[in-house]
């Protein structure tokens, strides 16, 4: 690990400069001290938020709103979560370790950054730590690699679960810097790797996530997350599936599906939501809904798989969540 | 054997120590290697005047009930305090990324991985590691239960399984062997002693 300054803020007032003047702000450090400590990352200032007062956690009528410093275990505890907003809560538990998730911070969630073998080495090429080093994924071990939104700079996945559930419910981002506070829809947030792969957000130097919001809706009760994995937990996802359904006389009002584990960023698909509307739930319906899932994907020698699991596993959660056994 | 002092520019394997290089155990690599002597831990902590070189900061903690001030560089990992500056080497070093819970402690009463975390963040904290379980000679019934059960084979993962295991009977995971499976699986066992582990964790939290 290279050596940083550290710092603990005691004030925003004082974080925000602090981030303003090329500080590094840590949370839950799950992510940052593993990769300063592979040197992948080299922030030579680091700034602890932890003192922030950034730990409520609100549930009212018009939805959810969680401090970017709330830990997952406590969200995903919470009952009104639970209840209302279940394919948070399942997201969540279905990430990482329960330790990790003590530790992990939601604003620290959403900064995951990628899992790809190649990126986490620094002694080979990668277009997002290095850009124009390559991406040695392409042509490499890429079993876990994306098969949506990639480019030929980069195939990393995403890594989140609880961003996946939170681009399915739209929800939106609230961030703060020297220079003000501005919301953001979240999947405005995360950004493809396009030619650019080292940019993996739309966040302004210095600005720092002050909490996320998720509207209420009749569809957010009825909602559930799925993740297939190679083992059945203390895995990152080959495939998830975020699905909320709002069923009204047996009809499908409106729907919301995501998908983690097969694209570059968290993968909301507004064809499957199309094909569900209007639509009476039956078994055939899932089969037909997700048959253009996968539209435009581009698999590489390892991760062809992903193709056929991506649509598989909408469809069961699809399944699961219209019969309300999440 | 002596290691040359880490150059300050350069990053180290071990989170960089510089103050007290010559007076840690050290993993280099994949062998462990034991470097200079063996420092009693009274004698840190007894250091009344640290050292506050640049880089470095004074850590106050509460380990185990006992109160401790101790001198850390910004890079030192909660782990690595307790290992290398403390001696308090129950709590193992696994894969130090956060994927084995080798290292698992009750931080603040939860449990988290100590390699994913810098020292420097928790000044006042209050810290339980596996040596802080037992009530004088008596074991924690989880730690009893781990031998009852033979729940080990070669015990490098153990302190972290116990730890990780008081903490998933606190929080009320343990409703079922499957639900122990799953509240536990930060927790890797290459031996796979698992079914004996899952058994010690339920039988403790049943009788808790």
């Amino acid at each position: 690990m290279y050596p940083f300054e550290f710092s603990r803020a005691s004030s925003e007032r004082a974080a925000l400069a602090a981030g303003a003047d090329g500080g590094r702000y840590i949370a839950g450090g799950t992510t940052l001290v593993d990769l300063m400590r592979e040197t992948v990352e080299r922030p030579t200032s680091v700034v602890d938020i932890n003192a922030l007062p950034y730990r409520d956690l609100e549930v009212g009528p018009a939805g959810l709103r969680v401090g970017a410093l709330v830990r997952m275990t406590d969200l995903a505890a919470h009952p009104a979560v639970r209840e209302q907003f279940p394919v948070i809560s399942q997201a969540l538990e279905l990430s990482a370790s329960a330790q990790l998730r003590n530790m992990a911070s939601i604003g620290g969630n959403l900064m995951q950054r990628p899992r790809c073998l190649y990126f986490r080495d620094v002694t080979i090429g990668c277009n997002r730590r290095q850009p124009g080093s390559g991406c040695p994924a392409i042509g490499g071990e890429n079993r876990g690699h994306a098969v949506l939104g990639t480019s030929d700079q980069c195939v990393a996945t995403h890594p989140s679960d609880l961003s996946v559930a939170l681009v399915a419910l739209d929800a939106v981002v609230q961030l703060r810097s020297t220079a003000g506070d501005r919301r953001l829809p979240i999947a405005a947030f995360f950004r493809q790797p396009g030619a650019t792969p080292n940019v993996e957000h739309d966040l302004r130097p210095g600005e720092l996530i002050v909490a996320v919001e998720v509207p209420a809706g009749p569809h957010t009760r009825r909602s559930g997350y799925l993740k297939v994995r190679d083992r059945q937990s203390y895995e990152f996802a080959l495939a998830s599936a975020a699905v909320a359904l709002d069923i009204r006389d047996g009809v499908i009002a409106s729907a919301r599906v995501a998908a983690g584990g097969v694209a570059t960023v968290p993968w909301r698909l507004p064809g499957v939501e199309d094909a569900l509307r209007g639509r009476t739930p039956s078994p055939g319906l899932w089969t037909d809904a997700v048959a253009h899932a996968a539209d435009g994907a581009r698999p590489l020698a390892g991760n062809g798989f992903k193709v056929e699991l991506l649509r598989r596993t909408l469809a069961r959660q699809l399944a699961t969540v219209a019969a309300g056994t999440v | 054997m002596e290691q040359p002092l880490p150059d300050q520019s350069e990053p180290t394997d071990i989170d960089g120590d510089r103050a007290f290089t010559l007076n840690r155990r050290t993993f280099v690599g994949a062998s462990a290697v034991a470097v200079g002597g063996l420092v009693a831990a009274e004698s840190l902590a007894a250091c009344s005047t640290p050292a506050a070189e640049p880089g470095q900061a004074v850590v106050t903690l509460t380990i185990n009930s006992e109160r401790r001030a101790v001198p850390v560089d910004s890079r030192t990992s909660l782990l690595d305090l307790l290992r290398e500056r403390v001696g308090l080497t129950g709590t193992k070093k696994g894969c130090n990324q956060g994927a084995c819970g080798a290292c698992t402690v009750l931080l603040d009463g939860r449990r988290v991985n100590s390699c994913l975390t810098l020292a420097v963040m928790h000044d006042g904290a209050e810290l339980t590691t596996i040596e802080g379980l037992a009530d004088g000679d008596r074991l924690h019934p989880l730690q009893q239960a781990f031998i009852d059960e033979d729940a080990f084979q070669c015990g490098y993962c153990t302190s972290g399984q116990i730890v990780s295991g008081v903490g998933c009977i606190r929080e009320g995971h343990c409703g079922s062997r499957a639900e122990i499976r799953e509240w536990m699986s930060g927790n890797i066992c290459r031996c796979g002693a698992y079914t004996n582990i899952v058994t010690a964790v339920e039988q403790t939290a049943t009788r808790a």
